[in-house]
């Protein structure tokens, strides 16, 4: 095995030959060099990539999140509209339900009126009519009646009359029966 | 004499002695030409493509590979290569360019992810296979790197405060009375521009050379012992010594790993001081 005489005055704190130096000095230039064009500014270029990724991550949730608030404000805001039509629908519904059944009382009242009025004055007229017809009648009969039993002739008209009369009056206070 | 060398421990009759030859290089195609005199002369090929050499390249270009692998087509969810690369990175990126040098730390990181990586390949060459040897070890890539960063740091504090700025920042501390300067000064001085690259290149080199070393005795000597004739003691305590030397691998992937880092730490650390205004 050859070996290099390497014992300089200081031993091995100084290198015998400057080689080593040398080629140690270059070598790590070169690594430098490496790391400064390829390698630092390759890890630099993902660092910043990364953080911009990142940032626009962020950017991105908020706007989501924002897009999300603003859409629920909007579906609250248009349920609220709902409701408040909802509201508006039932009260307009009551009150034209309220409306419908007065009308339809006010009418059938007058109907129910009408009716009666109808009914009253038919009444009415049939029983003057008969009024009438039983006073020419019943005068009649009655007169003939009595000269039969009293076997006089009633030729004084003006008692006939007023006893005839007096009878109706009677027969009128007497309720109508229905 | 009759010497029996095992891997540098030079064991001569009985009683084993050491030199560093372990850590001498050892050229790849020898063409020394031995002198009558005894000296060798070497040849350029003898200095310059040597093991050692040769490791220092195979690590700079794992690290370059390593590098350009991971880094390879990245993507916002990394995969799980990228993943490896991006917790690397961010160690050094993060936690040594940010928090050191704060402000204007990224046309740094290059340096210091190449720093880092360098010197850990390199060191952890010193627990694997097939070199079993810290690159480190050796003074002159030490030294090598300890010169760059000297002159990075002070080359770009010189930038941002011009040359007469800078030496004033670096020598004369805040609020320390006049006549103390004399004094102060030169202590300054000497710590900032002497002891900073000084002490870098040496604790880079004697952790790895003494930690290297510490394997060499455990394992050789180890095996040295166990392999003794008639003594079983020698054996037992052989035994012993090989079993410790992998508590002292695991000890050196610890220490190859913390130096790395501690230069790494160091040099933003310097770069941070020669930045700063004020002191």
């Amino acid at each position: 095995m050859v070996l290099l005489e390497e014992q300089g005055p200081l031993g091995p704190l100084l290198p015998a030959h400057l080689s080593e130096l040398v080629i140690g000095v270059v070598l790590f230039i070169v690594i430098v060099l490496v790391m400064r064009k390829v390698v630092v500014p390759r890890f630099e270029k993902m660092y910043d990539e990364r953080a911009d990724a990142i940032r626009g991550g962020m950017e991105r949730a908020d706007k989501a999140q924002a897009d999300a608030a603003a859409a629920l404000a909007q579906y609250q805001q248009q349920l609220a509209g709902i409701n408040d039509e909802a509201a508006q629908i039932r009260d307009k519904a009551k009150q034209s339900g309220v409306q419908i059944q007065a009308e339809a009382r006010v009418k059938a009242e007058d109907e129910a009126q009408r009716i009666v009025a109808n009914a009253r004055t038919q009444v009415a007229a049939e029983r003057s009519q008969a009024v009438e017809s039983l006073r020419k009648d019943v005068g009649s009969m009655a007169t003939v009646l009595a000269g039969k039993i009293l076997g006089e002739s009633l030729s004084d008209d003006t008692r006939v009359k007023k006893t005839v009369d007096s009878f109706i009056d009677s027969l009128d206070s007497e309720p109508v029966k229905k | 004499m009759a010497h029996v060398t095992v891997g540098g421990v030079l064991l001569e009759g009985q009683a084993p002695t050491f030199d560093a030859s372990a850590f001498n290089s050892q050229p790849m195609f020898p063409s020394a030409v031995w002198t009558s005199s005894g000296g060798a002369q070497y040849t350029w090929t003898d200095v310059w493509i040597t093991n050692h050499i040769c490791m220092a390249v195979i690590g700079a270009a794992i690290v370059i590979a390593f590098w350009l692998i991971v880094s390879h087509k990245m993507t916002i969810v990394p995969s799980k290569r990228q993943w490896f690369g991006e917790y690397v990175y961010n160690i050094i990126r993060n936690g040594v360019g940010r928090e050191m040098i704060g402000e204007g730390y990224k046309r740094f990181v290059p340096w210091l992810l190449g720093l880092f990586c360098f010197i850990l390949v390199n060191n952890w060459f010193g627990e694997f296979f097939p070199f079993m040897f810290p690159t480190f070890s050796k003074i002159g890539f030490a030294w090598g790197l300890a010169i760059l960063t000297w002159l990075l740091y002070n080359y770009v504090g010189i930038r941002r405060h011009g040359f007469g700025h800078y030496m004033k920042k670096m020598t004369i501390p805040d609020g320390v009375p006049k006549p103390l300067l004399i004094l102060i000064a030169p202590l300054e001085f000497i710590s900032n521009f002497l002891t900073r690259p000084i002490t870098l290149g040496i604790r880079l080199f004697a952790n790895l050379f003494a930690g290297h070393l510490m394997v060499l005795i455990f394992v050789v000597g180890g095996t040295y012992l166990l392999t003794w004739v008639n003594n079983v003691a020698y054996n037992i305590a052989g035994g012993a010594s090989l079993l410790m030397s992998f508590f002292i691998f695991a000890l050196e992937l610890l220490v190859g790993f913390l130096q790395a880092y501690v230069f790494t730490v160091l040099t933003a650390q310097y770069v941070s001081s020669a930045l700063s205004e004020g002191h």
